[in-house]
């Protein structure tokens, strides 16, 4: 597992690297490549894994442009990653709960999450992270790594009750590698031997660094060897491989074979087509030729190919999900947009009961906006 | 500001915004000393997330503004450990909502590596980091947690209101002895322009500025809320004819107790406006601070203008969560009514 890549140049993209470490079924076009054995999947489940991931580039897109003008605040766009995030969502079972960060949109509506309440935090409304008892999404983590340690404490409790049927997948980007958080968590999974899967979302850039500075570890699923667990490296352009490899890693975290630790720690290959987020231009620190060499391995074309080779989908069925995909997220923006908060949510949900304290400060708030009404307290500060 | 400052000014001036300032100041400080360097996230290629740190890397190159991995504790540990060998490290965390990984390095060892040592070591090093609200930023991006440095001995906390300050207050922390938490109010990063002199010079760390005189009540503030401070002393003084002081405090620790209290001792009254939380932020600190130096001086209770005591909320609520005019023009009112 921490063998070196010796076959290709490190200049050149890993999932484009002859590599030997790397688990693909699909190659650049979305055919199945000759050794590859491809994942007991349904029709029915291809379809759902296809048209997840075309809603999400879908969603991405109107994200993107209403950001643009002004209707969501800062996002971070997923365009390249979506194909991980859906196929590792579904590869979860409904009991398992998800550790997302704040670009895992589609792995959180994979996973169960309403549409509509993603978009309510870029809104500026807390309404989107109470996420409703029926499913098992933590709201995202932006500090970064934070989440690594919370997600093996899950999985522990879950152990420790003896419900090792409930795994846990936790995200976290190539960034987060570097961060205590991440190493603690690890350690803690390894030592405890939890039923959690980390996946390591690594899309070569966190903000302007690229991988090669975050780490002198040749891959970052060799950092797994050092915890004592598993490291899988799969391409994250790949749904299909990683859908396997996650499928294969929850299994385990819930039934190890003798000898086997539950957790693993999965490399997700990827490359973040898009910019961090939408207050970044990626053009001050990157070479845009990257990026055509990752184009070229698009997730969403892969999928799209290989059903069509399989006889899946045909343009009928296309032209068919993509109206339905467009009209789903049409609904979630109205739905959305129609969210109305009031400032007495600022004193709610501090504690279980709001201190005397804080209700005076409320008080005293309201006081003020009868008196001068709220148009006086939304003037620009600057 | 000097005389001496305004002659400068006007022989060699540039018309700055803050976070020009902050990028001009340690573009003159890197000059000027081959020993500082600039290191964190994203500060070199990209020139930081702000362009706080725009050019550095081209004119300095990449063992002097030195993008390092995703790591706070990391960059401030390391930066602790440069400054043992003669290096001045002015390391920069991208948001002060992030800092905390970086909490046990800044408290347990640059805090206190001088008192530990005696005086044999110590930690000339800027933590320089963005805070504050109003820009309509995700969670964790608005913070304004001064107080948890203040609270800590041996750790000096500055944070500048207008260009002018932000050079030489940058300026002044790098030419410290003592390791520096250097907060810059990005609300302002952008909001207006002033003369900077090109030249280097020091705004002191051990000087309230008083931004506006005033006889009939103190206002104590600092950072991105001295602007909203003194639109409601221009607004009352035309409204109502009340005289208001406005003083931005500009270096949050050590506190200038002697402003403060003259100030105190010609108006008898005060306010203190703060983003941060009211209970345990500064404003209690300065509060009490007058009470022990000016009792006999007071004619009314003291009014802390403050965040609430919850967390920052998503930006459709921050307008209400940060002190606007019209919240400090009411409690000046309340203040001097009583």
């Amino acid at each position: 597992m921490n063998m070196k890549n010796e076959a290709g140049s490190k200049d050149m993209p890993a999932a484009v690297r002859t590599d030997s470490d790397l688990v693909q079924i699909l190659d650049a076009e979305g055919n199945v490549l000759p050794q590859a054995s491809v994942p007991d999947i349904s029709d029915r489940q291809l379809l759902e894994l296809y048209e997840t991931i075309t809603l999400a580039r879908h969603f991405d897109q109107r994200a993107i442009s209403f950001q643009r003008q002004g209707r969501l605040a800062t996002y971070a766009p997923m365009t390249g990653q979506e194909g991980s995030q859906v196929a590792t969502s579904l590869a979860l079972a409904e009991q398992d709960w998800l550790f997302p960060t704040y670009r895992e949109h589609a792995a959180k509506y994979a996973h169960g999450m309403d549409l509509a309440s993603l978009f309510e935090p870029l809104r500026g409304y807390r309404d989107g992270y109470a996420i409703p008892e029926d499913v098992n999404v933590m709201p995202e983590y932006i500090p970064i790594a934070t989440q690594v340690p919370q997600a093996m404490g899950m999985a522990w409790g879950h152990k420790l009750q003896g419900k090792t049927d409930t795994a846990v997948l936790c995200h976290l980007g190539d960034g987060a590698t570097s961060e205590g958080d991440f190493h603690e968590g690890l350690n803690f999974a390894g030592v405890f031997d939890v039923p959690a899967v980390f996946v390591c979302n690594n899309n070569q850039w966190a903000i302007s660094v690229p991988r090669e500075r975050q780490t002198a570890s040749e891959t970052i699923a060799e950092k797994a060897q050092a915890y004592g667990i598993d490291g899988v490296r799969v391409d994250g352009l790949d749904p299909l491989a990683v859908y396997k490899v996650a499928s294969e890693a929850l299994e385990k975290a819930r039934n190890p074979g003798p000898g086997e630790l539950r957790p693993t720690l999965i490399e997700s290959v990827q490359y973040r087509f898009g910019a961090h987020t939408t207050a970044d231009d990626p053009s001050v620190y990157r070479d845009e030729s990257e990026e055509e060499v990752w184009r070229d391995r698009d997730p969403v074309d892969r999928i799209e190919t290989y059903l069509y080779n399989e006889g899946i989908l045909d343009s009928d069925l296309e032209s068919e999900i993509q109206d339905r995909i467009e009209q789903e997220v049409s609904e979630a923006i109205e739905t959305a947009e129609q969210t109305e908060t009031s400032p007495d949510n600022i004193v709610k949900h501090v504690y279980e009961d709001v201190p005397a304290r804080l209700e005076e400060q409320r008080d005293e708030l309201n006081r003020l906006r009868e008196k001068y009404d709220d148009g006086a307290f939304s003037e620009v500060l600057e | 500001m000097s005389s001496t400052a305004s002659t400068q000014a006007e022989q060699n001036a540039q018309s700055l915004t803050l976070v020009e300032a902050i990028q001009d100041g340690l573009y003159t400080e890197m000059a000027q000393d081959d020993n500082v360097v600039v290191l964190g996230e994203d500060v070199g290629k990209n020139g930081g997330v702000f362009r706080a740190t725009d050019q550095l890397y081209e004119e300095f190159g990449e063992d002097r503004v030195i993008d390092t991995p995703l790591a706070e504790a990391g960059i401030v540990g390391a930066s602790i450990g440069l400054a043992q060998t003669g290096m001045k490290p002015v390391p920069e965390m991208q948001f002060m909502g992030f800092m905390y990984p970086a909490f046990d390095q800044i408290v347990s060892h640059a805090a206190r590596l001088r008192s530990r040592s005696q005086g044999q070591y110590s930690v000339p090093m800027v933590i320089r980091a963005p805070y504050g609200g109003g820009i309509r930023a995700p969670e964790h991006h608005s913070e304004s947690k001064e107080a948890f440095f203040v609270h800590e001995p041996g750790l000096k906390v500055v944070s500048p209101s207008t260009p002018y300050d932000a050079k030489g207050l940058l300026a002044a922390s790098i030419h410290d002895p003592d390791p520096v938490i250097f907060l810059e109010p990005k609300l302002i990063y952008r909001a207006f322009r002033e003369d900077v002199p090109t030249k280097p010079y020091e705004v002191s760390l051990s000087e309230a500025a008083v931004r506006r005189d005033g006889s009939d009540i103190s206002v104590y503030t600092w950072g991105a809320m001295t602007r909203p401070a003194l639109i409601a002393a221009e607004n009352l003084s035309q409204s109502h004819g009340i005289d208001v002081e406005v003083i931005d405090l500009r270096t949050l620790s050590p506190l200038d107790t002697e402003t403060i209290t003259d100030s105190f001792k010609k108006t008898g009254r005060a306010a203190i406006v703060h983003e941060a939380p009211k209970t345990g932020g500064l404003g209690a600190e300065i509060a009490t601070t007058i009470q022990e130096e000016a009792l006999v001086h007071q004619e009314a209770p003291i009014k802390r203008i403050a965040g609430f005591d919850a967390p920052m909320p998503l930006h459709s609520l921050e307008d209400y969560y940060l002190p606007q005019a019209v919240r400090i023009q009411d409690g000046i009112r309340e203040i001097v009514d009583f």
